[in-house]
């Protein structure tokens, strides 16, 4: 296993140095530049503000440099917040969105796997129905109506929290839930899906045959296998829970990195976008890798191969 | 087996059920923040995008401008409701006669934030901060009134003190400028003009470049009516009033929150749950709710800012300017005016609004569709026929599509042309506008201070923001005589002769100007909608 993860590892950097090249160029390429405004900058401070960030460099030289700087970890200057590193800006804002995404990610596992379960070991009974059609609910829902309609009700009309900012434990129930509850819907379902394959298996029929009780084969010998599916999920699926939600961070003005990683494109902040990119790649490799180990650990058909 | 499903189902159940219930236990309904805010002096205020720095050199935007505007004080203020120069760190001012010298004496009771006296020096140093160019300040340009100032900051004059900014002593400041001026007073409102101070910038870093980390809570030194205490970005910025302004006693709000809410919709909804005494904006859709309700929250004002549509006069069909006036004649502005944007805007009939000042803008412009069609036969397009397809390039917010497309539909209505729209994120559309590769663009302009200069400047064919191919040689010297015209009636009958040049050309078309639409809390007193949007936060408090 340890000789898997560390090849596996070691896959990750030709595949970053694959990403960090294209999107380097590929955010070169788009029209548009840092310091394009409507109100357009005199060509002469222009010229300052470009020798000033190096961007009047041939793009070659500047590839070269950024390569050396990320090999330090210096993600370089922000353009847009000119008193601001990126490292500073993605240690500021990444946080916020990992309390946000692992808060929902448990609301999501907790609501999702319970439900899941339910469903599938009482098939077909009014609860199978009631958690598919919750779980249909929170595929079809979209965020952005989700998140308004709970706080027209819990913020406007009730007014017990705030509509949006990220001040008090009590801003962090409505976006939780939002964000939670989209993501319970697809567990709920894979957990549903997953369980019932399992529990049509022989060894599920040997174990109740042996009389164990029916938690204990719901818990020990059908879970684990009827997770697989859910694992395989939650690895892409953390990444983009963790690095943050652009819409759930627009709705409630939380000032996390899906904004940033967004709103850095349209401002043509270079150097933000890369850094931003490079964060949500490593994690996405770093959580697949994670979700294989997982994989291999449950399922006793697969080896570290 | 079914017994036993049920009791983890209830054993589950039962746990969420609790848990909610400690949840909505501790969230009664509480004390909004406005409430509190009223009750404290604390104001809370939308802002439309989250500043990217404070330094009032380097920012641009308004959102910036409101922060900036409490932290530091120009040589003359603004007052809140028209936003005329009145007395700020300088009390008092003599004009020369000929209108080129400008002679300004400091308040003895000017301090900055660290108590230190604001002096004549602090003045002169800070513009030779904006001057000097390794801080590729955006507004330097705004300083070239003063004589020598271009030479210096593009670097063919390296003596400072040869630029027209003199400090006879520690509380004189005497600008000299290249021509009569007279928005001078109104220009020194921009923030470009405000003082910083050197020695704090130094402890932070390089005062002469980028990147300095001055403007952080407990580093940055003003001199404004408030101080910076807290800066959470995408979150709040706090400032508190100043105990060492020299007007600190008319200062009545004790802290204002400034709250970026970059989604007009959140920030009505937080408006609503009582989190915001004043939104930035107000979602179109809303206005005719709250107009309904008549709860005294909408306010609408103007605003010195026009939205047009720019045309590229070097592409065929519309180097025609008879095909531009007759694209101009066949828009029913009043149309998109109150069927879309339905903010109080008004249709615009000049590029310069009214109101600036007394200037006068020529009346040119008036939906006519008969004289356009007549217009396009004359130039040789009758019916349309054989005009080149048009296409209106604009950016993905707002609007802007629907205005687009009413006004294809009129144009294919009224005039037979084939238009088409062509939308694209703004930083694509604008590096699009710079190669002059486009047709018809939607643009808009806003007011930097309080004069149609501000305005006309824009389509001198020395202008960096023209982007239109257009250039008239009457037009640039026309506005070149203004600047050296003292007397402010023959001054404003050469800009009114030169913008009646713009307005008979058209290298654009004036479609409609801005109103601010926002929600205003019936508890804020002594805050009006102003023409810049610029708002002095020291005449503003709360009260039920």
């Amino acid at each position: 296993m340890l000789r898997y993860t560390v090849r596996r590892l070691l896959q990750i950097i030709p595949v970053l140095f694959v990403i960090i090249t294209a999107t380097f160029f590929m955010v070169r390429f788009v029209p548009g530049g840092p310091f394009t405004a409507e109100k357009a900058i005199p060509p002469e401070i222009l010229k300052n503000l470009e020798a000033h960030y190096g961007l009047d460099q041939p793009l070659w030289r500047q590839y070269l440099n950024y390569l050396r700087s990320i090999a330090h970890g210096d993600l370089g200057p922000s353009f847009k917040y000119s008193n601001r590193t990126v490292n500073e800006i993605i240690g500021d804002k990444l946080p916020v969105s990992l309390e946000l995404g692992a808060l929902s990610l448990v609301v999501a596992l907790v609501v999702g796997l319970t439900l899941g379960v339910l469903a599938a070991v009482r098939r077909n009974s009014w609860l199978d129905y009631l958690a598919s059609s919750i779980g249909m609910l929170g595929i079809c829902v979209p965020t952005f109506v989700l998140g308004p309609l709970l706080v027209l009700y819990f913020a406007i009309h009730l007014g017990w929290v705030n509509a949006s900012g990220w001040y008090t434990w009590q801003d962090r129930v409505l976006p939780v839930l939002t964000l939670g509850f989209v993501y319970a819907a697809y567990v709920m379902r894979l957990t549903r899906g997953g369980m019932l394959e399992v529990l049509n298996q022989d060894y599920i029929r040997t174990a109740r045959a042996k009389g164990a009780s029916e938690t204990r084969i719901v818990l020990k010998h059908a879970l684990r296998g009827g997770l697989l599916p859910v694992v395989s999920f939650l690895g892409p699926a953390i990444a983009g829970i963790l690095t943050g939600s652009f819409v759930i961070e627009t709705i409630f003005q939380i000032p996390g990195l899906g904004r940033e990683f967004v709103n850095s494109a349209f401002n043509r902040d270079y150097t933000l976008v890369l850094g931003t990119v490079i964060l949500y790649a490593s994690l996405i490799v770093v959580l697949n890798l994670a979700a294989d180990i997982a994989q291999v650990w449950l399922n006793p058909k697969l080896k570290f191969e | 087996m079914h017994t036993k499903t049920r009791e983890i189902f209830r054993g589950i159940l039962s746990f969420l059920l609790v848990g909610g219930a400690g949840l909505l236990v501790s969230c009664s309904k509480r004390e909004s923040p406005v409430e509190r805010g009223i009750r404290e002096q604390v104001l809370h205020r939308g802002l439309s995008a989250d500043p990217a720095e404070l330094d009032p050199h380097i920012i641009t935007g308004l959102p910036e401008i409101n922060v900036v505007s409490t932290l530091f004080e120009g040589l003359v203020a603004e007052d809140p409701v028209d936003l005329h120069p009145v007395p700020g760190t300088a009390e008092s001012w003599e004009v020369a006669p000929d209108g080129l010298t400008y002679t300004f004496h400091l308040r003895a009771s000017a301090r900055w934030s660290n108590g230190q006296p604001v002096t004549a020096q602090d003045f002169s140093n800070s513009i030779r901060r904006v001057l000097t160019h390794s801080l590729g300040a955006d507004y330097a340009t705004m300083l070239y009134v003063l004589v020598n100032a271009e030479a210096y900051h593009k670097g063919a004059l390296k003596d400072f003190a040869s630029v027209g900014v003199q400090t006879p002593d520690a509380r004189t400041v005497r600008f000299t400028l290249n021509h009569p001026a007279p928005y001078f007073l109104s220009l020194l409102t921009h923030p470009a003009w405000f003082p910083v101070y050197l020695p704090a910038l130094e402890k932070s870093g390089t005062p002469f470049e980028r990147g300095s980390r001055w403007t952080q809570p407990g580093s940055l030194v003003g001199n404004g009516p408030f101080v910076l205490t807290a800066w959470k970005r995408g979150e709040v910025i706090v400032v508190e009033k100043s105990p060492t302004y020299w007007d600190a006693a008319a200062v009545r709000l004790n802290a204002i929150h400034f709250h970026p809410a970059t989604d007009v919709e959140s920030e009505e909804r937080a408006f609503r749950a009582g989190q915001l005494h004043i939104t930035e904006a107000l979602p179109v859709g809303k206005v005719d709710t709250y107009r309904r309700e008549q709860s005294g929250a909408l306010q609408i004002g103007a605003f010195l800012d026009t939205y047009f549509y720019r045309l590229n006069t070097t592409r065929p069909g519309l180097s025609n300017v008879k095909v531009r006036q007759a694209l101009a004649a066949a828009i029913d502005r009043t149309a998109i005016v109150e069927k879309i944007t339905r903010g109080g805007q008004q249709s615009a009939h000049s590029f310069t609004p009214p109101g600036v000042g007394d200037y006068v803008p020529p009346e040119a412009l008036h939906g006519n569709f008969d004289e356009a069609r007549r217009l396009l036969a004359a130039a040789g397009y009758p019916g349309g026929q054989g005009l080149p397809p048009l296409e209106i390039m604009i950016n993905s917010s707002g609007n802007h599509r629907a205005i687009a497309e009413a006004i294809q539909e009129m144009w294919r209505r009224e005039l037979g042309a084939v238009v088409r729209i062509n939308n694209m994120e703004q930083a694509t559309l604008l590096a699009n506008r710079r190669t002059l590769d486009y047709q018809i663009m939607r643009a808009e302009w806003s007011a930097d201070y309080l004069d149609p200069k501000t305005f006309l400047d824009v389509f001198r064919s020395d202008s960096n923001n023209n982007h239109t191919g257009w250039t008239n040689p009457n037009y640039d010297t026309l506005l070149f005589e203004a600047d050296r015209t003292a007397d402010p009636a023959a001054r404003q009958l050469l800009m009114q002769r030169a913008e009646t040049i713009l307005l008979t050309e058209l290298p654009i078309i004036p479609i409609y100007y801005y109103t601010s639409v926002r929600l205003v809390h019936p508890s804020v007193h002594g805050w009006h909608p102003t023409l810049l949007d610029r708002h002095p936060y020291k005449d503003v408090w709360l009260e039920p």
